[in-house]
């Protein structure tokens, strides 16, 4: 009897509750326990207050018609469409400003890091002052000063700022000329891809491709003058109420991507200024006396480098990017976050709904976690 | 006179130099420096001058008390004041412990509040009781900068002290029911600074506890906590903080049975804190990779149990090494307290943007309100920066 209390109660020796092995095993059976009956409590209470209320917990809705308006689309849509049709219009216009703010804040920011090392007093200080600014004030009331005192304070649309292009600057938007494509547009996709792949793939060895491409540039030349060029610009005219043709950038998208540009340019330029001076002057001063040029250097050396130390931190930047464009729900832009809103109060189906939401800024931070860790694997293949 | 003249001429060569090596160092700079000078002084002067003579600032000069305190009540506000006495008096406490980024903090606020408190009556009218409350906050932080040693306060009891005055603090600046002397304020009338700055300090006094326990989660040997904390950390990370907001006052209220009710500005809190916490945890996660095992095992050695070697030995240390990203945290926090205007709660943003804007006054004075608020924001999110280089600076961190 007494051997089998001590074979159940003590391992070598040591009684289980003095035993880590034992007391961490039972640690984590309680907290267990304990989350598993959190969530039943949370499930349970769920389920009354939708039976109470007569709210529905599935997803069932999603096919229903929407019949709400969206200011604004990528893809065409209708108050008719179905509420999932609705959503990935949110998705897409989350897509369209995110994707065009980290393009234009990347280019914006890497100017402004590298002024920040400038040899130009001046420049540099435009370049400090310009980062402490725009980093210290919260994105919302950046993004009120863009929209209700920039793009809301335009004049009206018979008094449109002009400008060369023509572009015509009104608080009903911005309209641009655009490009028109027609049937044969598709063409121009072959050189507009190949040449820049080309040029960046076999820098050194253009030469050899030269008849190539003089070739394809000449059957382009005479198949443009036997047809007409395929592509035409299309300027926005002012009809009796609003302008037509060209391209309309609306004061909450253009708003909205001013200041995320903006606000995550200062940012940048701080993660660049910190990645270029992260190579050591040694290594300039080495390449220098080694007979590179000041061209060489910069594109052999320092960026490379600094490029190390400059991606990881600038993913992070695109992510948070990413996430702030939800913002647009204060300024009316309807991206996911304001879309999901509106179905909320359209359909009444909080959860699955808020589900949805999460679920789509989840993907999208899953998907820069991936380039993260993949630029994170190739970075660091060289070090030990 | 001769050595004097080569002197002054020597010296007039620096300057000289100085400009050129800076201003005139190539064709392309001097071509940017010829550009962008004129540019910035017409910048800079019509900036100054719409500022003193065109901005009409009628909308912040009338409305000062709501973008202080927004509506609590008038008669009720002296006792914000006694609580900012009371913050001002931990400071003091805060700046005779031999830690020269107090001292300097608290000599930079009482500075600044004894300026504004007896600026001369000409420049800027102020109310004698105004001034005399304003004197009164700026004396806390002498009081308590002497009192200290009469007390003896170590900062053992210093922290049992701050932390009970904090929660009195709220019950003092909520009131309680059926109460003559400090009648009930309920939060829904808490706004502007007030609320902003309760928002960010509850923020950083709850994240902070709540990311330590997150990221020593993450680095526990036990599966279960390890996969509760990162599974917690990646889901909040994911999402941005106006979801959570929404989470907090949509969603959250139906998981939890009738009667359990948190208030506005509570469900602002918890989203806020637990979005910060996550982030908060994978700061911390950082510094406590940084410490090296051997500290662990000679902790172990030394015969101390897990709890007392994380309290002595590990986080001082793990903490300390992150200052700089905490702080970091601590400031997109109070940036990110603006957010609560989107479920409709007035904080300073939400004044001038509901109440102020709002009115047909001072609907003309968007531009106006709007800078205010941007430069309300920046001096304390700058300053916030500028105390973090401090500690970086004292702390040494990266030097040793």
């Amino acid at each position: 009897m007494f051997l089998i209390k001590k074979k159940l109660l003590y391992r070598n020796g040591i009684p289980f509750w003095r035993d880590s092995k034992s007391l961490s095993f039972l640690a984590q059976l309680l907290s267990t326990l304990i989350v598993i009956s959190l969530l039943g409590f949370l499930v349970t209470n769920l389920i009354n207050a939708a039976n109470a209320r007569g709210f529905s917990l599935g997803f069932g809705f999603i096919n229903q018609e929407a019949g709400f308006p969206i200011s604004e689309s990528v893809i065409n849509y209708e108050p008719s469409n179905s509420f999932l049709k609705a959503f990935s219009v949110g998705i897409l216009n989350t897509l369209r400003v995110a994707i065009l703010g980290i393009i234009l804040s990347t280019i914006l920011g890497t100017f402004l890091g590298v002024c920040r090392v400038s040899s130009n007093w001046l420049l540099r200080q435009i370049s400090v002052i310009y980062v402490e600014i725009f980093r210290n004030i919260p994105l919302l009331v950046q993004l009120f000063f863009w929209y209700f005192i920039v793009f809301q304070a335009l004049p009206r649309v018979q008094t449109a700022i002009e400008l060369p292009g023509p572009i015509y600057l009104s608080n009903r938007g911005i309209f641009l000329p655009f490009i028109e494509f027609d049937s044969l547009s598709i063409l121009w996709l072959i050189p507009l891809t190949t040449i820049p792949l080309l040029l960046i793939l076999k820098h050194k060895r253009l030469h050899h491709y030269l008849f190539f491409i003089l070739f394809i540039a000449l059957a382009y030349g005479i198949s443009f003058l036997q047809f007409g060029i395929p592509v035409s610009i299309d300027t926005p005219v002012l009809g009796k109420f609003n302008f037509a043709g060209g391209i309309r950038i609306t004061p909450e998208f253009g708003a909205l991507l001013v200041g995320l540009t903006v606000y995550t340019s200062s940012f940048i330029a701080e993660i660049v200024r910190a990645g270029i001076q992260s190579v050591p002057r040694g290594q300039t001063e080495s390449a220098y006396s080694l007979g590179l040029s000041k061209n060489e250097t910069l594109r052999l050396i320092i960026i490379p480098q600094a490029l190390k130390v400059i991606i990881p931190p600038l993913i992070n930047q695109y992510l948070n990017l990413s996430k702030n464009s939800s913002l647009a729900i204060a300024i009316g832009f309807p991206d996911t976050f304001f879309v999901g809103r509106t179905m909320i109060n359209q359909a009444g189906r909080a959860v699955p709904i808020f589900g949805m939401i999460m679920l789509a800024y989840g993907v999208m931070s899953l998907i820069w976690s991936i380039i993260g860790n993949f630029f994170d694997h190739k970075l660091n293949k060289g070090k030990a | 006179m001769r050595l004097v003249l080569k002197n002054q001429h020597i010296k007039f060569n620096v300057v000289i130099n100085t400009i050129r090596l800076n201003l005139f160092n190539s064709p392309l700079n001097t071509i940017l420096t010829c550009v962008l000078f004129p540019l910035i002084t017409y910048v800079v002067f019509n900036g100054v001058s719409w500022i003193f003579t065109e901005a009409n600032w009628q909308g912040i000069t009338n409305n000062k008390r709501l973008f202080l305190i927004g509506q609590y009540p008038q008669e009720e506000s002296w006792r914000i004041q006694i609580v900012l006495i009371f913050l001002s008096y931990i400071l003091g406490i805060l700046a005779s412990l031999n830690k020269p980024v107090f001292y300097k903090i608290s000599i930079g606020i009482s500075s600044a509040i004894f300026i504004i408190g007896l600026f001369p009556e000409e420049f800027m009218q102020i109310e004698s009781t105004t001034r005399l409350w304003i004197l009164s906050i700026g004396a806390g932080i002498p009081l308590g900068y002497f009192t200290r040693n009469r007390f003896h306060l170590n900062s053992g009891k210093i922290i049992i002290l701050g932390s009970i005055g904090i929660i009195l603090s709220y019950i003092l600046l909520r009131g309680l029911k059926n109460s003559e002397v400090i009648p009930y304020v309920s939060t829904n009338e808490w706004g502007g600074l007030l609320l902003t700055f309760f928002l960010a300090l509850i923020g950083i006094l709850l994240s902070f506890p709540l990311g330590i326990f997150l990221a020593l989660g993450r680095r526990s040997n036990l599966p279960f906590f390890k996969g509760i904390s990162v599974l917690f950390i990646e889901t909040i990370r994911a999402v941005p903080l106006v979801t959570l907001l929404f989470m907090t006052l949509i969603i959250v209220p139906l998981l939890l049975p009738e009667g359990w009710r948190l208030d506005r500005v509570g469900r602002a809190v918890a989203a806020i804190t637990i979005f910060s916490g996550a982030y908060m945890a994978e700061n911390i996660r950082g510094g406590l990779a940084s410490v090296p095992n051997g500290q662990i095992e000679a902790a172990k050695s030394l015969g101390l149990n897990t709890f007392m070697s994380l309290y002595l030995i590990v986080l001082p240390q793990a903490l300390r090494n992150v200052i700089p990203a905490i702080v970091g945290q601590f400031i997109s926090l109070f940036k990110d307290t603006s957010l609560v205007v989107t479920i409709g709660l007035l904080d300073i943003v939400g004044i001038g943007k509901s109440v102020v804007l709002g009115n047909i006054d001072y609907i003309n004075t968007q531009a106006e309100v709007y800078l205010f608020l941007a430069f309300v924001f920046w001096i304390f999110t700058f300053s916030m920066s500028y105390i973090s280089k401090l500690i970086e600076n004292t702390l040494g961190v990266g030097k040793r």
